[in-house]
């Protein structure tokens, strides 16, 4: 069996000045769930359309469950439902009648289970979709693209407009669907559901994947931050390779430290007598961080242009 | 705080948003009839002793009365009575557009909320609304009439004619004012008012009809229906011969009494509904909806309904004046000769009732191909080409949808007037033959027409709105109900597919024009498919 999706150096440009964008790789094995993470207008809609051929790829290679999804769109979406970031749904359909229609559309649903997610996720059917929430409609593109028993599930921020309870229904479906084998991709900005759920996650920045990899991979990447006390003063800390964001109190101190230079910097505490120490491996938010850090300095203008490119 | 405080700040907003589009309708209102009123002027200064004759043409030919009411021999009369009806409902769609965008659309877009959250009172959203079109309609009143005294005429009849016109657009402010409070929806409320001013055409073209015309056959006198329509007292001001400017009060006493009634509806219901309740509808999709074709289908129902309903009543009328049309004579036949190509006058009518409405379908065509713009701007394409449908099914869902729509509104139709006719004229069997495929030969013109549009949407998709409607305008004027009239070159003419369909049931039908916009329509589809099936599609972010 093939991967889902393998993306490499794939480019698109917006008109001769915006490149959404700019050699992005991104792999999603058979039967994982994969996260897709970047700030706004960082390109991840953008990925998710070429994937399903909505948007032509101006240069690389894109293979989506074996297939070129810009000529094969029809035979493939038949094996794969999609819940888009923004769910644009026709107002004077009712949400029963549009589950229905897209799952037809894709070749059909199972009954059985449309009623089953009706049901675990408070829908009820027989209203319009213009006098739904935003959440609501959300739902219905759920519920649409969960009835159907495809290979692959493309989810962008599929849970933005969500309650807590309705979110972990919805983790909980997904879960179902990884032991079951299914393929999922999902574009999140909800960390903790990230967390809970993927395998693997790719974060992409102006175009580009940033980094790539499971969490713990991620984290021997990441600085490991550290508050230790200790008998003998601390003040020596700032100095010492490694050390970050040092904040020192006499035998108090508050740090972060490179993943290469943990194990010297132990040897270095113990000298200073440790009386108590607390390390924690990066969370997901400080990863993300990093990432979204770095964005806060992007000129502004480039910043525009990143917006511009998703539209 | 009372119920209109705001008011004045939200005109403010109203005007801002509105900057380009109702100076742009006035513009283009007033520089249509300027262009036509100079084109008159120039031709019956050349040509004095034609303006008699012509004008006893319009008068006595009751087919001719549905445009407009005339009023002696006058270039400005002569002028208004060919632009009257066309500018009559664009001040009232002008009207109506700009009251629903701030109050109804408003509501469903969620803007409303946000307002109201303000310090803004209960009606200060209707009220900027109302204000906001009455001021664009006074502008267009002097505007308009301006126009025609730039091209020359009299200055009290010029001002009169601009306010003939704007009483109407006053009249569906108010219209528009109550429909919004109806409908829950911007398509309802736009759609309710429209089929007022439709009913509001009726009347006035009935009245007309049906009016008595004097000794000298140079002016005619309306009946009562024409009374009851907007569009009816403003051709009773009589704009370059009587200049009465009391109709006028009968406009703004119906303002006046809608904005009341609106005042009235809104302290009843709640932001964000309208007085007719929202229904549950189906838990399920039933197998009709279960395709492309059956969404598009179930999204235009509606309206397709509406325009049968329309043409079913246009049909009906106008097949039961054929007797009258018969018993025609003097001057009035040889306007059906020329707009109906044969001196057999029944059939010339009938062939030019045929390409009237095969205009009004084309407009029907134009409305459903644009949804193909609207699916991609909107975003509710993107779920549905997730799924396993192509780009060509999508296209032709909406192929099969036009085709079929424009078929059954030229059937509705020639049964119509076929029905009628032949109650009038007898011979209602081959009579009902005739029609039906007089009506049928104007499908491959509206075929190429809506090829046209297909391509447009898929070349420019971001002009292609203004673009389609001006194809429709363009394609409408140099046809035959305008085109030979205005003095327009052959090329000119040559480029509506109109002007090629056969005459039908007056000449006999030519399979060579048909099969060449036959192959027309052929490549311009081709063409489309081509375009689509390359292109990035333009969703919303």
């Amino acid at each position: 069996m093939t991967t889902a999706i393998t993306i490499s150096g794939l480019v698109k440009d917006f008109g001769r000045r915006t490149r959404a964008l700019d050699h992005l790789d991104l792999d999603v094995e058979t039967g994982e769930v994969h996260g897709f993470l970047g700030p706004n207008g960082a390109g991840k809609t953008t990925t998710i359309r070429v994937l399903l051929g909505l948007l032509r790829a101006d240069a690389g290679n894109v293979a989506l469950l074996g297939g070129d999804p810009w000529h094969d769109a029809v035979t493939l979406h038949r094996r794969l439902a999609y819940v888009p970031g923004e769910v644009n749904l026709w107002p004077n359909l009712t949400g029963g009648e549009v589950i229905d229609l897209l799952g037809d559309l894709r070749g059909g649903l199972d009954p059985d289970r449309r009623e089953e997610l009706l049901e675990r996720f408070q829908l009820d059917p027989t209203k319009k979709i213009r006098a739904y929430s935003k959440g609501n409609r959300q739902k219905v593109a759920l519920v649409a693209a969960f009835s159907s028993d495809v290979e692959l599930y493309l989810l962008d921020e599929p849970t933005s407009g969500l309650d807590p309870l309705m979110e972990a229904v919805f983790q909980d479906v997904v879960q179902q669907l990884r032991s079951a084998g299914r393929s999922i991709l999902l574009s999140s900005h909800i960390l903790s559901e990230v967390e809970a759920l993927c395998d693997r996650v790719t974060i992409i920045r102006a175009g580009r994947a940033a980094e790539t990899g499971t969490f713990d991979e991620l984290r021997h990447l990441t600085r490991t931050s550290v508050v230790v006390d200790t008998a003998r003063p601390l003040a020596s800390v700032t100095r010492w390779p490694g050390v970050h964001d040092a904040r020192v109190h006499d035998g108090h101190a508050e740090f972060s430290v490179d993943p290469g230079e943990l194990n010297n910097v132990l040897e270095r505490l113990v000298d200073l007598d440790v009386r108590s120490m607390i390390t924690s491996p990066p969370t997901l938010e400080e990863l993300f961080m990093r990432h979204y850090g770095e964005d806060i300095t992007t000129p502004a203008r480039e910043a525009d242009a990143e917006v511009v490119a998703t539209r | 705080m009372n119920g209109f405080t705001g008011t004045m700040r939200l005109v403010r907003l109203a005007l801002r948003r509105d900057r380009i589009t109702l100076p742009a309708w006035v513009l283009g209102m007033a520089g249509f009839l300027a262009a036509t009123t100079a084109m008159f002027q120039d031709q019956y200064s050349k040509h004095p002793l034609l303006l008699e004759p012509d004008t006893r043409i319009v008068v006595e030919n009751p087919g001719m009365r549905v445009l407009g009411l005339v009023t002696g021999p006058d270039v400005g009369g002569y002028t208004l009575h060919r632009d009257a009806l066309v500018l009559a409902v664009l001040a009232a769609m002008m009207s109506v557009l700009a009251v629903v965008r701030h109050t109804r659309q408003a509501e469903e877009l969620g803007r409303q909320e946000m307002l109201a959250a303000g310090v803004v009172g209960r009606h200060a959203s209707l009220a900027a609304a109302v204000i906001v079109a009455l001021a664009a309609n006074l502008l267009l009143a002097v505007v308009l009439g301006l126009g025609m005294v730039v091209a020359g005429q009299p200055v009290a009849g010029s001002l009169a004619a601009g306010a003939s016109i704007a009483l109407v657009g006053v009249a569906f402010t108010g219209v528009a004012a109550v429909t919004s409070q109806l409908a829950s929806t911007t398509r309802g409320a736009i759609g309710v008012a429209g089929a007022g001013l439709g009913v509001a055409c009726l009347l006035a073209a009935l009245g007309n009809m049906l009016g008595t015309v004097d000794s000298a056959a140079l002016r005619v006198t309306s009946a009562w229906p024409a009374w009851l329509s907007p569009i009816g007292w403003g051709q009773q001001m009589r704009p370059f011969a009587d200049n009465l400017w009391w109709p006028l009060g009968l406009a703004v006493l119906a303002v006046a009494l809608l904005f009341w009634v609106a005042v009235v509806l809104v302290g009843r219901r709640d932001v964000g509904r309208g007085m007719w309740p929202e229904r549950r509808g189906s838990p399920g999709a039933s197998p009709a909806l279960l395709s492309p074709a059956g969404l598009v289908w179930r999204l235009q129902r509606g309206a397709l309904l509406g325009w049968a309903i329309g043409l079913l009543g246009f049909g009906l009328v106008f097949g039961a004046l054929s007797d009258q049309i018969a018993g025609l004579k003097g001057e009035a036949t040889e306007w059906y000769a020329t707009f109906g190509g044969d001196t057999d006058l029944l059939g010339a009518y009938w062939a030019s009732m045929m390409q009237i409405a095969a205009m009004a379908v084309a407009i029907y065509v134009t409305t459903l191909l644009l949804r193909l713009h609207h699916d991609e701007a909107q975003g509710t394409l993107e779920p549905v080409l997730g799924t396993a449908v192509s780009r060509l099914r999508w296209l032709g869902a909406y192929a099969v949808n036009a085709l079929g729509g424009a078929v059954l509104l030229m059937l509705v139709l020639a049964v119509a007037m076929g029905i009628t006719g032949g109650q009038a004229v007898g011979g209602t069997a081959s009579l009902l033959r005739d029609l039906v495929g007089a009506a049928l030969v104007q499908l491959p013109a509206m075929a190429v027409f809506g090829a046209t549009v297909v391509v447009v949407v898929m070349l420019l998709p971001r002009w292609s709105v203004g673009l389609s409607w001006a194809l429709v305008v363009f394609a409408i004027f140099v046809g035959p109900m305008f085109g030979p009239s205005l003095g327009l070159p052959t090329w000119l003419l040559d480029l509506s597919p109109f002007t090629h369909v056969p005459n039908a049931p007056a000449a006999a039908i030519s399979p060579g024009p048909v099969l060449g916009l036959g192959l027309a329509s052929a490549l311009l589809a081709g063409a489309g498919i081509l375009l689509l099936r390359r292109r990035n599609l333009r969703l919303p972010a």
